[in-house]
């Protein structure tokens, strides 16, 4: 019985419910977000200190035995989404106390930010297949309202396209668990592990398998499933455009590494074979729409896309280096899309633009800011020493380990792509002359409102720098939660007890 | 028995494809609750047709109907309510805002 386990998803949602309760009184709000979330970062390092020492930590929910009760299920991968979720919410909550204005404030934006992050932290620590629906869910009808917050024009038109997908990719997950539950009669994830493989009909359970692919693809944005992302994230206030690219398909990517390493592992050469396939066509197709993009959250969106792809094809090669280069290159990703989304918005906020042709000047005017957007930016490219190197390299050793060389030279190609796009934001954002200003120019920083957008971008920067200047740590804990999903004997074994396995 | 509800699903699910696929946000957002409705059902069904049985256990009974997906659809039927109410407010706000119920935004084409 560990109680802690519940903390990641009862915390925010307190913050949320408190904050519900006192709807006027802003600074309560805020200071409560802020508390909230700082709490939510400290409980996932603990969490991830005890997983790390300890094994995989279990929470029977209602002291209802496992597979009766819905469980809670906290290993290595979990853990560390937590503390990432965390960290994303901290960072962003501290960047949208100053940037976002009143109007977005009195409209809820921090009780729905803490409920998108307990439905975040429930989806990951789940271990019941139903329950990870509930959990989506939640965090999805928390997005639905931060996406069309203020309710301008272009919000509305992404957010139809948003909702609607959403909704089907829904629909299609509630189908799955349906059969799911009709084939074996369990909704529990271990216990889901141990009956489908005495199931007779295996070509169902394939094709059960591709319906999950599908929900899940839907909402990772893996190729050809990805329409509602650019349609929208670049639409809303830029904190929210952060988290959700630095939260919401990965909650899908590891919906999708939960399910085919753990539940549907029978027929590797099909199912994977066709994530590999995804994967591949999801890095390219990202790419190539961000080089036809000029404004600087759009080129961001489609490389969100891109980057997916190099998380799937961990998953699709399915051997111990290439999970492992995939958990690397989720804690890699997530630090970094976010802080390139935080570095735009400061650049919104010293030029009163998105466009890339409104934009310029900025390595004069904020030589701080464009350091602060290379390292990102280069790191996502994939620049030694910074972490997205890392990231690549394991992926990379390890298709060219496994033979699977059409993906290695997709993934070069396509990192050799992102560069290119990189090199045009800071071409054109940072390096040209600015461009004359047509409007007033707006006021400049100072005082707070510097410290707090700076803040978030300067630590997450750090934490690039540190993943890949420290890379071997890194290494060690996604080495041992790569080992731990390739063994699902030991999530049963931690969820059912030792007498189920037999 | 088992033919109607399958084929009620199917016509369900069939409609709500239909409609989702159209232009306009209104047979957008009724395809939606078409398609949810037909997904609840067919989660009811998973629990098997059974007519006249014990919900719970019982010693005496032949056997007993399945309660978990009468459960799990109550659950989704709440959800998917909640989810139908946020997308008719989104549409007609769309509506208002882009004096357009066209879903790309863009008028009369």
């Amino acid at each position: 019985m560990n109680p802690e386990i519940a903390l990641p998803i009862l915390i925010p949602l307190l913050g949320a419910a408190v904050s519900v309760a006192f709807w006027r009184h802003m600074a309560l709000q805020r200071h409560l977000a802020v508390l909230a979330t700082g709490a939510l970062l400290a409980i996932g390092l603990v969490l991830l200190w005890e997983v790390w020492h300890g094994g995989i930590l279990v929470m029977d929910m209602g002291v209802w035995p496992a597979p009766f009760g819905i469980a809670l299920v906290a290993d290595l991968l979990a853990a560390i989404m937590v503390v990432l979720a965390g960290f994303t919410g901290f960072a962003v909550t501290l960047y949208s106390l100053v940037s976002l204005d009143r109007e977005h404030e009195n409209f809820g934006y921090y009780p729905l930010l803490q409920l998108l992050l307990a439905g975040v932290c429930g989806a990951f620590l789940t271990g019941d297949i139903f329950n990870l629906f509930v959990w989506f869910e939640v965090m999805l009808i928390a997005s639905f309202a931060l996406l069309v917050l203020g309710g301008r024009r272009t919000q509305m038109e992404g957010g139809l396209k948003y909702v609607t997908l959403n909704l089907i990719a829904s629909a299609i997950f509630l189908t799955a668990v349906g059969l799911l539950y009709g084939m074996v009669g369990t909704l529990n994830m271990a216990d889901l592990a141990v009956k489908l493989a005495q199931v007779e009909a295996q070509g169902l359970v394939t094709v059960l398998s591709l319906l999950f692919m599908i929900a899940f693809g839907i909402k990772a944005a893996a190729f050809p499933l990805f329409f509602w992302l650019p349609a929208s994230y670049h639409t809303p206030p830029v904190a929210i455009s952060a988290v959700f690219a630095g939260l919401l398909t990965k909650v899908g990517v590891y919906a999708l590494y939960r399910v085919f390493t753990l539940i549907f592992t029978h027929d590797v050469g099909y199912t994977h074979t066709l994530l590999l396939w995804g994967a591949g066509l999801t890095m390219l197709t990202g790419v190539l729409g961000a080089a036809a993009q000029f404004e600087f959250r759009r080129i961001l969106s489609f490389h969100i896309i891109s980057q997916i792809g190099y998380m799937l094809m961990g998953l699709a090669l399915f051997t111990p280096l290439a999970l492992l280069g995939g958990i690397f290159y989720i804690v890699h990703h997530i630090v970094v899309k976010t802080n390139l989304f935080l570095v735009s918005g400061v650049a919104r906020r010293l030029q009163g633009s998105y466009e890339l042709r409104d934009l310029g000047g900025l390595y004069r005017s904020a030589p701080g800011l464009s350091v602060l957007f290379l390292i990102p930016a280069l790191s996502l490219a994939g620049m030694p020493p910074l972490s997205g190197f890392f990231g690549k390299f394991i992926l990379v050793r390890a298709g060219l380990e496994a033979g699977a060389y059409a993906i290695v030279f997709v993934a070069l190609l396509v990192g050799l792509l992102t560069l290119y796009s990189m090199l045009k934001i800071w071409a054109e954002v940072f390096w040209k002359a600015a461009p004359e200003p047509t409007s007033p120019s707006p006021a400049p920083l100072q005082g707070p409102e510097r410290l707090l957008l700076y803040a978030p971008i300067s630590a997450m920067a750090a934490v690039t720098v540190a993943i890949g200047l420290g890379a071997a740590w890194v290494y060690d804990v996604a080495e041992a939660a790569a080992a731990q999903l390739l063994d699902p004997a030991l999530y049963v074994e931690a969820v059912l007890g030792r007498e189920r396995l037999q | 028995m088992e033919l109607l509800v399958a084929l009620i699903i199917g016509v369900l699910t069939a409609c709500g494809v239909y409609l989702v696929l159209r232009r306009r946000s209104f047979p957008v957002v009724l395809g939606l609750t078409m398609l949810s409705y037909g997904v609840n059902l067919f989660l009811f069904a998973m629990g098997r047709l059974t007519i006249g049985r014990p919900a719970v256990i019982q010693a005496d009974a032949a056997g007993y109907a399945d309660p978990l997906p009468q459960a799990l659809v109550l659950t989704a039927i709440v959800i998917s309510f909640a989810m139908t109410a946020f997308v008719i407010v989104l549409a007609l706000k769309a509506r208002s805002e882009l004096d357009t119920d066209h879903v790309d935004g863009r008028g009369e084409s």
